[in-house]
């Protein structure tokens, strides 16, 4: 049984960030795959808690084109259905694989996109591929209704820009920030399957006459919150894509990460690990095979 | 709080404790057993059951999620008393052995040949990855759930 005062099932933002306004006590629950885990763990601010489903409400579950051909993505949107959706895997499959390495098929089947968000943690499979893509966010409360970049949003571990009232509505991804790019998301860990990654890279890339023409080298698990290397970015341009010039990006990018030791890998593991997928990434983004 | 829900093909309205899961519900109040309660924090799918014919791990999915909603349990799964191709499957293949993990496998395995056929060994891995089992090492899981997969294929050819 879990410890919880009361639940309230909502079927429109209004209604919930209304509840949320009135009640300290409560908080958002979405697919649940990280919340009732705490709450079985006992973790203080999450037990005894009254609890707000958002689910059912339909905007939430939506993924569309609007006119002007940017992809929105509705906070409650899981991750099967991200894998499998069409609009996605069209013009950005590498929000299709990243969510196709989450968990496993039943952790797939319940955890949504907003979630993975909410929670501020850096390993969130979705958090690095969404810094790569720029993607913008829109929270709304009773009262109004703001769009923040995703950078951001974070602000520092499992702490993220939202006030008691605010609900994550809509994940944004403007047409410019996709049209032209090919993406790869490279997830590390030990396992295939039911696994926190190691290290994350995405990396985005558009090229012209073998030239980088603009480049997002985003990471996860390399720092607190989800990060961009954007100083590489930035004298990356127009470099000739040889392997030197990759092998000056990989080193660079290790001036802006600050990965640290834990028990699922040391520092310089991890530090290797960044080097090594980026360049995987890049190669495999123009093309070559690289196996090391 | 009350909940009408349809439990392998029979309606049920009860009045739950919003404090319980899916998993609770089905074991404790319906009697259904069949879902097995181990790890409570969905690693092991060992409790896994369709809603509306997804596959969820029921021990972290609250019985107040479950109004309205179509559960298919291990229960579920034979028909009239004749068991489904997949639980023969398992059987034949030896792919059962302590039992623990079967019932979330066989509806993990359910969900996968529903949801696709032709399967290669790397979806069929990547479909029961959900789920954990201790004794059989999973090859013959494997060769269960592709066996199954290729009577039906042949079938539709023919």
């Amino acid at each position: 049984m879990y410890q919880l005062k009361s639940y309230t099932e909502t079927n429109s933002i209004y209604q919930a960030s209304e509840i949320l306004i009135n009640n300290e006590n409560a908080m958002i629950i979405a697919g649940g795959t990280d919340v009732l885990v705490k709450m079985r763990d006992l973790k203080k601010s999450y037990i005894d808690k009254d609890l707000v489903g958002i689910t059912r409400i339909k905007e939430l579950n939506e993924i569309y084109k609007d006119k002007e051909e940017n992809i929105i993505i509705g906070s409650c949107v899981n991750f099967t259905k991200l894998e499998e959706n069409e609009i996605i895997l069209k013009n950005i499959p590498i929000l299709a694989k990243s969510s196709s390495l989450v968990g496993g098929p039943q952790i797939r089947n319940m955890g949504t996109i907003g979630g993975n968000i909410c929670n501020g943690v850096t390993s969130a499979e979705s958090a690095s591929v969404l810094f790569a893509l720029n993607a913008k966010l829109e929270i709304e409360n009773i009262n109004r209704k703001k769009i923040i970049p995703i950078e951001n949003f974070y602000i520092d571990h499992a702490k993220v820009l939202l006030k008691q009232g605010d609900i994550l509505s809509k994940i944004i991804i403007n047409k410019k920030d996709y049209e032209g790019f090919k993406g790869v998301y490279f997830k590390f860990a030990p396992r295939n399957a039911m696994d926190i990654a190691t290290i994350g890279v995405s990396v985005m890339l558009k090229e012209k006459n073998n030239k980088i023409e603009d480049i997002r080298l985003a990471y996860g698990v390399a720092g607190p919150i989800p990060l961009r290397a954007k100083n590489t970015e930035k004298l990356s341009i127009n470099l000739e894509l040889n392997e030197k010039n990759i092998d000056i990006i990989c080193d660079n990018v290790l001036k802006e990460t600050n990965t640290r030791n834990s028990w699922r890998a040391s520092k310089a593991y991890r530090d290797n690990l960044i080097k090594v997928f980026t360049k995987r990434a890049i190669l495999n983004l123009i093309g070559v095979d690289y196996e090391n | 709080m009350k909940i009408k829900v349809c439990v392998n093909g029979q309606w049920y309205e009860k009045f739950i404790d919003i404090r319980i899961s899916l998993l609770e519900f089905l074991r404790n109040e319906l009697n259904l057993t069949g879902a097995k309660e181990c790890c409570l924090v969905g690693e092991c799918g060992a409790c896994a059951v369709l809603v509306d014919g997804v596959n969820v791990n029921s021990c972290i999915y609250l019985a107040a999620w479950a109004d309205g909603k179509n559960i298919t349990t291990i229960e579920g799964i034979e028909k009239n008393g004749k068991l489904s191709d997949i639980q023969e499957s398992f059987i034949k293949n030896g792919a059962v052995q302590c039992g623990f993990c079967t019932p979330g496998l066989i509806i993990s395995s359910t969900a996968l040949l529903n949801k696709k056929s032709n399967l290669t060994k790397f979806e069929i891995r990547r479909g029961i990855s959900g789920n954990l089992c201790r004794c059989t090492g999973y090859q013959k899981i494997i060769n269960a759930i592709s066996e199954v997969d290729k009577n039906k294929c042949n079938k539709n050819e023919q």
